[in-house]
């Protein structure tokens, strides 16, 4: 087997207000079931390492964690190569309940952004309050950036963490050297 | 440019996030209808001035299918609610009729 | 003449000067200046020609409100139209020519229109252009249509780029006057999050202009004390040369921020709009003087009185030498004093009013020397493109000159009108304001929002306040009950500064100087400048039974034009309220849109350009297909190969080599596009029974199986291969273009319908590549690289497998678009690339090459298989392309099977599913139709079917084409008719629609 290539080959831009670069492939497994049931949240706390994080949120840690994607939905975060294992470990533990789990560490592509005006490049193509009173570390947001669909949250201050459809990569990658370009500074925040 | 609050994930965002699916609550006929069942079902669809029942999904956030009851002329938002019912709840049909008294009869 | 004076100017920095250029000339200026201070300070008080009479026209006001002063600015890619010289900033090199006008500005050949104006009233070109008819498509709408419009359309491409910002606060202050910054300190000091939007580079709106004091020290101190205060709070946004252009349902405001207009140099965006969410908006717009309508109020040098002394004070610039200021109220005084303060003269003050005795304004400017004229008025300006006198009447006769004044300049006030606009945009109600003359906003008719409550508030001037104390005590006192809605409170001790009151003689409506004007002096009475609408066209409207000011407003183009009427919109329906004896409020206004003024299209488009126009869909072979000669075609936001191009070949030849060698040897195709949805749960299979028109619940795991796809209107929306993956799961493939759809046609009818079903799906369109190995040699290769079995007996016809294949993990289906031997592989994407790679080599001496979409649809249109969007159409049911073996008879209910019986879907005359055969070879125009016998009612041929694909086939070496046909299949080996639009008529012959290996030997091998 080759080696896994993310959908930009880690591309990066460092010319504008922020940082902006590809950092997959990263793992990712979509689990739907009863957010309640105790079976499926220990099946679920194993795979992503943490706990089941509430509604609108994201628990992450370094390399690993869960986000809150709908009532019945959550995505499980880890290594790219521990996605087979994590899957198998799924599966089973959930076998006799009604529940999916599948791999879509390869459907999507990773954006890290850094700097300090990570929030109002961000505010420039979603249509989310990002003021630091409101947006906060370990909300995790579904949207729309521009024109596609995406998802990110800030696991500290100064970074955006972005998850987008591998096919849309290369426009949400333009997308943000646009909002990031020189003279933009909009001192929203 | 309407705000929707999405009663499935508890996010508040602007239209743009949404997409509108038209009328609320029909009620589906198939194999053993009446050619009017089916007729009513396929294409009569209410067009109030006013107070208004209609499908919402939150197309960009959770992905999930919502209620909405609005007024179609002001645009007021009555409430949000889940699509797993055939009618609006009763605490939201209360609040209509305290904000529309006399709806009821143009629904 | 106009000039620049030695003193004044308070926005200028002297020590900038500027240099631009004008028509070719080159002028100076300053920074700070508009380029109409600048323009004037050149004396250029001729600035354009008026859209229909060719007029001469000078600059009229000093803000968005100018209907005059429109030019073309900038060259080559920075071209823009229209571009207002008030709210233009001038800088250095600026480039601007006059508009409208051939061949110059200052002789025009257009102005002979002015000698017909008598034969162009209101509604001239309805009247004159309808008859003969066959004249208006070749005389009239070409001569109209090159006499017509303003700027020039720019030709090359925008060189600046755009974008957008979302911003979020409690409340929204729209003006920076001192209303707008008061409203702004009040709301802050609550803690509310605030932004404060001011259209011009500077703060603190006319105050400064206009004088008084705040809290006993001129009001600049005040200004720039709050500004302060404001900018050091961590709550507050300031932002200058941002216009709130819209106000929108829900508390969403447009707002027009211009970055680099005032200096091009600048990295960055030109405009960046703000999409702004506010949970309530102050509108602190102030109020816009409106002009007087007497003859020859078009002359350039005839200006509003506020402008004329904006132009003094702001920018050091005097209009004319002597000045004759004409009103119908006190506010008008201030200029004529502040002219003479500059040291120019005020040979008189004409005003209409009749007044018991002098106002505080009227002393002091008696003070000064200046003649007050009481009840007098303007019978008619002398001068041609420029005013050389007045000639002066009473206001109450019908225009009797009683002497000549000499002067070059004429400052007029009739009055003020709050700026309504914002509040109105989203449905806020006006009311009459009889003591004003104008209309302001009705508080108990406000916008509502999301939750019916009040979302807008007006302040200071604005709510038709005009007198500085009054005016702060309404912005405080808006800020204050604003953010008592939103549950804030202001501290303790925190009031409203203390404005200076003036006593002022009340206003005296004029309509019309003087009031029982001639006709003759009515048809040089301008109401609109930019459209050349007069009070005679007006009239003339209301006497032709445009009796609805919405209608009189389109007959006469009145506020039609750039500016919107901005000046010249109450006095027109004053006008048209006096012509039809109503009250004005009984007339009403016509309906206020944004923006307030024009905005930029590229602020609009925000971002959205260039490589970010739209998002483009890539698959994880992008790269390769790219640097391998494909020719791309769009399917949905996707870009796939439609060929690859080889050295030489033209696109079509590479279609034909690339059939041809996967019909002989191997060919690849990039499938990664094509839907593939996850279906999982107890329920799994019934489900899927509903949502296919075919069995699904009885597919055995291992096997692939084609299905058909209905909405509940019973029409075809999608078709694909779905596969039973184990006892509770289901993979179903979709069209490229339905798997976004199909999957949201799934979620909702799990939502919304059959939420008690125990169902999950998912969409993993992109967790793989998928490549389509199809040909003779198919097996071969992927034999060559082992791993899964793929031999016929291992995997045979419409099986799957599961497994490795040359070290990659797989899933490989056998099936078949194309009537080849054929697998579809799917591997994980970030593997794509390299699997690709990979059949490329182990096949080369196999024949392996790509194939794309062209070559995708010619293999399946000789077999005969249907594509969604080629033969179906929304309307198309699978009876009427002979699927009927899809349509499980064993099934109770699918999607679509009670529509399906409806009357017209039973109809035996529904065109049907053919193959169609050129007689001659040739291949049919795709879209084309088949006419039959008669003429329908509106005496057009009878159609009787029409062709849905059509392509040249190189295995058979004919034109072979799809169509629906009335009665077809019964109708085999019959002729028809397709007259193209290239004038032939083809003829095709009905055929069967499978035109290459009938018997389906060649995939189940």
């Amino acid at each position: 087997m080759s080696d896994p290539v993310s959908a930009l080959h880690h591309a990066t831009n460092s010319e504008g207000l922020v940082s902006i670069c590809e950092i997959g492939p990263v793992g990712m497994i979509t689990l739907r079931g009863d957010l309640s049931a105790k079976p499926f949240q220990k099946a679920a706390i194993a795979a992503g390492g943490v706990n089941i994080p509430n509604q609108g949120r994201c628990l992450m840690e370094l390399d690993r964690g869960i986000a809150w994607m709908s009532p019945d939905e959550l995505l499980i975060l880890c290594r790219y190569d521990d996605v087979a294992g994590k899957l198998g470990d799924l599966n089973g533990k959930l076998a006799k309940h009604h529940a999916l789990a599948v791999n879509v560490s390869d459907a999507r592509a990773v954006f890290e952004l850094r700097g300090a005006r990570v929030r109002e490049v961000m505010a420039k193509l979603a249509p989310v309050d990002l003021h630091p009173e409101v947006f906060t570390p370990g909300m995790f947001r579904r949207t729309r950036l521009g024109q596609v669909a995406a998802a990110f949250w800030m696991p500290e201050e100064d970074v955006v963490r972005l998850i987008c459809f591998r096919s849309s990569a290369q426009y949400v990658f333009d997308l943000l050297g646009v909002a990031s370009q020189k003279g933009s500074e909009v001192d929203l925040f | 440019m309407l705000i929707v609050s999405c009663p499935c994930c508890g996010v508040t965002a602007e239209e743009t996030e949404f997409h509108a699916h038209g009328e609320a609550h029909i009620t589906r006929h198939t194999v053993g209808s009446s050619d009017d069942d089916m007729e009513t079902y396929l294409f009569m669809r209410k067009n109030p001035k006013g107070v208004h029942f209609e499908r919402w999904r939150h197309q960009y956030g959770c992905g999930k299918w919502f209620l909405m009851a609005r007024d179609t002329v002001t645009l007021e938002v009555f409430g949000t609610y889940p699509a797993q019912t055939t009618e609006p709840p009763a605490d939201l049909l209360e609040l209509i009729d305290a904000k529309r008294p006399g709806w009821r009869e143009g629904a | 003449m106009s000039t620049r004076l030695a003193t004044g100017g308070r926005l200028l920095n002297k020590s900038n000067a500027l240099s631009f250029r004008f028509n070719g000339t080159e002028m100076r200026g300053y920074e700070g200046d508009t380029l109409a201070s600048a323009l004037l300070a050149n004396d250029q008080m001729l600035v354009g020609r008026s859209f229909k009479y060719h007029r001469p026209r000078g600059v009229v006001a000093a803000g968005p409100e100018e209907p005059n002063g429109l030019v073309n600015l900038g060259r080559g890619d920075r071209f823009e139209p229209n571009a207002r010289v008030t709210t233009t900033e001038l800088f250095e090199d600026l480039y601007a020519e006059s508009q409208n006008h051939w061949p110059s500005l200052e002789f025009d050949v257009g102005a002979i229109n002015k000698y017909l104006s008598r034969f162009l009233p209101a509604g001239f070109y309805y009247k004159m252009f309808i008859h003969p008819r066959p004249l208006w498509k070749h005389v009239y709408e070409p001569f109209i249509r090159h006499s017509a419009g303003l700027g020039k359309a720019p030709k090359e491409r925008d060189g600046d780029t755009y974008e957008h910002v979302h911003a979020f606060c409690d409340v929204l202050v729209i003006g920076g006057g001192v209303a707008g910054l008061e409203a702004a300190r009040a709301a802050a000091l609550t803690g509310a999050r605030v932004i404060v939007m001011e259209q011009y580079a500077h703060w603190g709106g006319r105050t400064p202009v206009d004088r008084g004091e705040i809290d006993g020290a001129p009001a600049q101190d005040w200004i720039d004390a709050t500004l302060t205060e404001l900018a050091g709070m961590e709550n507050v946004t300031l932002r200058t040369r941002t216009m709130g252009a819209g106000v929108y349902d829900h508390g969403y405001v447009l707002g027009y921020e211009r970055l680099t207009d005032h200096a091009p140099d600048l990295d960055g965006p030109r405009h960046r709009l703000w999409r702004v969410r506010a949970r309530h908006i102050i509108t602190a717009t102030g109020a816009l003087e409106r002009p007087l309508s007497f003859a020859g109020n078009d002359i350039p040098g005839v200006m509003l009185a506020a402008a004329m002394r904006d132009y003094v004070v702001n920018w050091g610039v005097s209009v004319g030498d002597r000045t004759v200021v004409v009103t119908n109220n006190d506010d008008a005084y201030l200029t004529a004093i502040a002219l003479k303060h500059a040291g120019l003269d005020v040979p008189a003050i004409l005003d209409a009013r009749v007044l018991p005795q002098d106002s505080e304004l009227m002393a002091q400017a008696k003070a000064l020397g200046i003649r007050v004229l009481m009840g007098h008025a303007i019978s008619s300006v002398k001068g041609v493109k420029r005013v050389t006198g007045v000639a002066v009447c009473s206001q109450a006769g019908a225009g009797a000159v009683l002497e000549e004044i000499a002067c070059d300049a004429v400052a007029m006030s009739g009055g003020w009108s709050p700026v309504v606009h914002l509040w109105s945009h989203c449905g806020g109600k006006l009311r009459w304001d009889t003591g004003n003359a104008c209309f302001s906003p009705h508080p108990d008719h406000p916008p509502l929002g999301a939750d019916g409550a009040q979302f807008v508030t007006t302040a200071g001037a604005a709510s038709g306040m005009f007198q500085l104390d009054d005016v702060l005590n309404d912005a405080f006192a808006a800020a204050d009950g604003v953010t008592r809605t939103l549950g804030l409170k202001l501290p303790r001790a925190v009031a409203a500064p203390k404005g200076e009151r003036r006593e002022e003689a009340p206003m005296a409506p004029v309509w019309l100087m003087p009031q029982g004007a001639s006709v003759k002096l009515r048809e040089k009475a301008w109401l609109d400048y930019q459209n050349d609408v007069k009070v005679s066209d007006v009239r003339l409207a209301a006497q032709e039974g445009f009796v609805s000011v919405e209608h009189a407003k389109r007959y006469t183009t009145l506020g039609m034009a750039t500016d919107q009427g901005k000046l010249s919109n109450i006095n027109g329906l004053a006008v048209l309220a006096g012509a039809l004896n109503e009250d004005i409020p009984a007339v009403g206004t016509t309906t206020f849109r944004p923006p307030y003024h024009p905005i930029s299209m590229g602020a609009i488009a925000g971002e959205a350009r260039d490589a970010v126009f739209q998002p483009v869909r890539r698959t994880p072979l992008h790269d390769w297909h790219d640097a391998n000669g494909a020719q791309w075609e769009p399917v949905g936001q996707w870009r796939r190969p439609y060929a690859y191009k080889r050295e030489g070949e033209s696109t079509r030849d590479a279609v034909m080599r690339e059939v041809t060698n996967t019909r002989q040897k191997l060919g690849l195709l990039d499938a990664s596009t094509l839907g593939k949805i996850i279906v999982k749960g107890p329920d799994a299979g019934k489900f899927l029974d509903m949502l296919y028109t075919n069995m699904m619940s009885t597919l055995k795991p291992g096997k692939c199986r084609y299905g058909l796809m209905c909405n509940d209107n019973g029409f075809l929306i999608d078709d694909g291969v779905v596969a039973r993956i184990d006892d509770d799961t289901w993979l179903c493939h979709t069209t490229t273009g339905g798997a976004e759809r199909i999957h949201a046609h799934m979620e909702e009818w799990l939502q919304t319908e059959w939420w008690d079903w125990q169902v999950y799906v998912a969409n993993v369109t992109e967790q793989y590549a998928q490549i389509a190995v199809v040909g003779p040699n198919a097996r071969k290769a992927l034999e060559r690289l082992g791993g899964v079995d793929v031999s016929k007996e291992a995997l045979g016809f419409m099986e799957w497998a599961e497994g490795t294949l040359g070290g990659y993990a797989v899933r490989i289906y056998r099936i078949s678009f194309s009537g080849e031997l054929s697998y579809e592989i799917a591997v994980d994407a970030s593997h794509g690339q390299a699997l690709w790679d990979t059949l490329l080599a182990v096949g080369a001496d196999l024949g392996a090459a790509p194939y794309g979409t062209e070559a995708l649809h010619i293999l399946r249109a000789e077999k005969g298989f249907i594509m969604i969007g080629d033969e179906t159409d929304g309307t198309v049911i699978p009876q009427d392309l002979g699927l009927h073996w899809a349509l499980s008879k064993k099934k109770d209910d699918y999607l679509g099977k009670r529509a399906q019986e409806r009357s017209h879907m039973a109809d035996p005359d529904r065109w049907k599913l053919v193959g169609l055969e050129t007689v001659d070879g040739s291949t049919l125009p795709d879209g084309a139709y088949a006419v039959g016998e008669g003429k329908n009612e509106n005496g057009q041929r009878n159609m009787i079917g029409r062709v849905t694909s059509s392509y040249h086939s190189p295995t058979l070496d004919k034109g072979i084409a799809m169509g629906l046909v009335l009665h077809g299949p019964d109708r085999m080996g019959e002729v028809l008719d397709f007259p193209g639009t290239d004038g032939k008529t083809y003829q095709a012959k009905i055929v069967d629609p499978v035109f290459y290996d009938k018997e389906g030997t060649k995939q189940d091998v």
